[in-house]
């Protein structure tokens, strides 16, 4: 209930538009990627899945900002079951990717933002080396390129009112690791397919 | 039924009846295959049509329902117009914060004064108080790159969707004159048209005192809604049929001359028909008819300019399958300031 109503408010808020394009919808796992402006970005992802596949897709999130005050926590635990991250302090025996996979066991999916940062310049950053690592341990999983387009503007960096405007979602083909293929290629081809959704 | 409740409900089923004949016809257009019709343009006025069903539908409860809720409908739509206007003209981050006062302190206190009819206050606040506003702000906010254009990006679209569009349910507000005003003017005409044969029985005189059903300045708004659409409509068929010479072509391929003239002809030739459902005489409802849709014409024509200035077709491309609100209501929003302050100057307050 509280999900679907945040769900609809964040949707009318980033007045996202959703676009599949060479994708569709599904329950299976995935790991959805995104360029990252704002820090409405993993809340308005994950509310322009359909809810039955949004219930089965949790956000990967910075603990740093998202245990600050009480509402903040409640939402990420409560209301849409974020995985908090310690960008801080990363123990070797725990890494995010081992903590990543453990969570998702084979079932849930992720919604992941391998710039690391949120992004002020509009070029899409390089991408942090997780997204291969959990490529790697599951090939199975889809990983599906997400462009954000707008956000920033809604709920710029360094802000906290935000500011109505029309956002745009798109997802693209799902793609996978290829077999031998170098952790920079794939970060990079990784990369480009999101910058690709931008013009499409 | 008096003549009151015939006033309104030839109103009201009169549009049913158009807006009803026009789904038909373009239903039928569209099942039909071979009509060598454009099928793009088919598509198009099915689209315009449902728009057109959906702000009637609107409308209508507004009205039920009062007042108030049709100033909160024009809110919304005002905030949503400014919202697709906002998002396609780029402004910078450091416009954050003005912003933020433009969408939820000027808009929203534009409506607060149209619905305490404060002629005084929502004909000045956007047009000086929230054009000294902006500059200043985002003066302050330390980015100066582009300055003058992004300060006037805000302040035309301010305008535009917000201060010229809140002008139609301002309407709502103005004195007319006394109520009774289509049951007695039909009365008038006929009773003169009964005079003038021999001293027949009579049997207007009968009218009881009408009861609204439409209050008048329902009425009043409800003209101004379907004129302008109208215009628009006549506009787009008279282009597509008899268009020849494109006024600016670099602005709009599809704006003819032939369109202009095709459209206000026959929006202003409608308007003058419907002028006992108006506090006005038949030559003030031709001339009404005639500037709102000549407005209306000017409206499509900037906001075209400014589409063709950011490279897109439409305002509401970000939003999939839907053309943008905006689109839908740019005569609107260019008509509604004039036919309000005409309409104060007929009938002083």
């Amino acid at each position: 209930m509280t999900r679907t109503l945040l769900a609809a408010i964040a949707r009318l808020i980033s007045g996202a538009s959703v676009r599949w394009v060479d994708c569709e919808p599904d329950t299976c796992q995935r790991v959805y990627f995104a360029n990252h402006t704002s820090h409405l970005d993993a809340l308005v992802l994950w509310s322009s899945l359909p809810s039955h596949v949004r219930e089965l897709t949790r956000p990967v999130a910075a603990k740093d900002y998202w245990e600050k005050g009480w509402v903040r926590p409640y939402l990420a635990k409560n209301v849409f079951d974020a995985l908090l991250i310690d960008r801080t302090h990363i123990k070797v025996h725990q890494s995010p990717v081992d903590l990543m996979l453990k969570a998702i066991g084979d079932t849930h999916s992720l919604i992941v933002f391998p710039e690391g940062k949120r992004n002020t310049e509009s070029e899409i950053d390089e991408f942090k080396s997780g997204l291969y690592y959990l490529a790697k341990k599951r090939p199975d999983l889809e990983l599906v390129p997400v462009h954000i387009d707008n956000l920033n503007r809604v709920l710029p960096r360094g802000e906290f009112l935000p500011v109505p405007m029309l956002s745009c979602i798109t997802f693209g083909a799902p793609m996978w690791l290829e077999a031998g293929e170098p952790k920079s290629n794939f970060l990079e081809r990784a990369r480009s397919a999101v910058r690709r959704l931008k013009e499409t | 039924m008096n003549l009151m409740d015939l006033a309104t409900f030839g109103l009201v089923g009169g549009v049913l009846a158009l807006l009803g004949a026009a789904t038909g016809i373009g239903q039928l257009l569209k099942q039909q295959a071979d009509t060598g019709m454009n099928p793009a343009v088919i598509e198009q006025f099915n689209l315009r049509i449902r728009a057109w069903w959906i702000l009637c539908a609107v409308l209508a409860v507004a009205f039920l329902m009062g007042r108030g809720v049709t100033v909160a409908f024009f809110w919304f739509l005002s905030s949503w117009a400014l919202r697709e206007f906002i998002t396609l003209t780029p402004t910078r981050m450091a416009d954050h914060r003005a912003l933020f006062w433009v969408f939820f302190l000027f808009t929203p206190l534009q409506y607060v004064f149209i619905g305490r009819n404060l002629y005084d206050l929502f004909s000045v606040v956007i047009p000086v108080y929230a054009f000294l506003f902006i500059p200043a702000r985002i003066a302050f906010a330390g980015d100066f790159k582009r300055y003058l254009e992004r300060c006037a990006k805000i302040q035309s679209g301010l305008m535009i969707c917000v201060y010229c569009l809140s002008y139609a349910p301002a309407l709502l507000y103005l004195k007319l004159p006394a109520p009774p005003t289509a049951a007695e003017k039909i009365e008038a005409v006929v009773t003169e048209a009964v005079a003038t044969e021999a001293a027949a029985p009579d049997s207007t005189a009968a009218v009881v005192p009408p009861r609204q059903h439409l209050p008048p300045n329902a009425r009043l708004l409800f003209f101004f809604l379907l004129v302008v659409t109208l215009g628009d409509a006549f506009q787009y068929l008279s282009e597509k049929t008899l268009g020849q010479h494109i006024i600016a072509p670099a602005i709009s391929p599809n704006r003819t001359w032939e369109g202009y003239l095709g459209g206000v002809g026959c929006a202003t030739l409608f308007g003058t028909v419907m002028w006992w459902a108006t506090p006005f005489k038949p030559w003030e409802a031709a001339l009404m008819s005639l500037v709102i849709t000549t407005m209306g014409f000017a409206g499509g024509m900037t906001m075209s300019a400014i589409k063709r200035d950011r490279g897109v077709k439409d305002y509401g491309t970000l939003v999939e399958g839907h053309a943008g609100v905006l689109d839908r209501i740019d005569s609107m929003c260019f008509a509604a300031p004039v036919f309000y302050h005409l309409t104060r100057f007929i009938f002083p307050q």
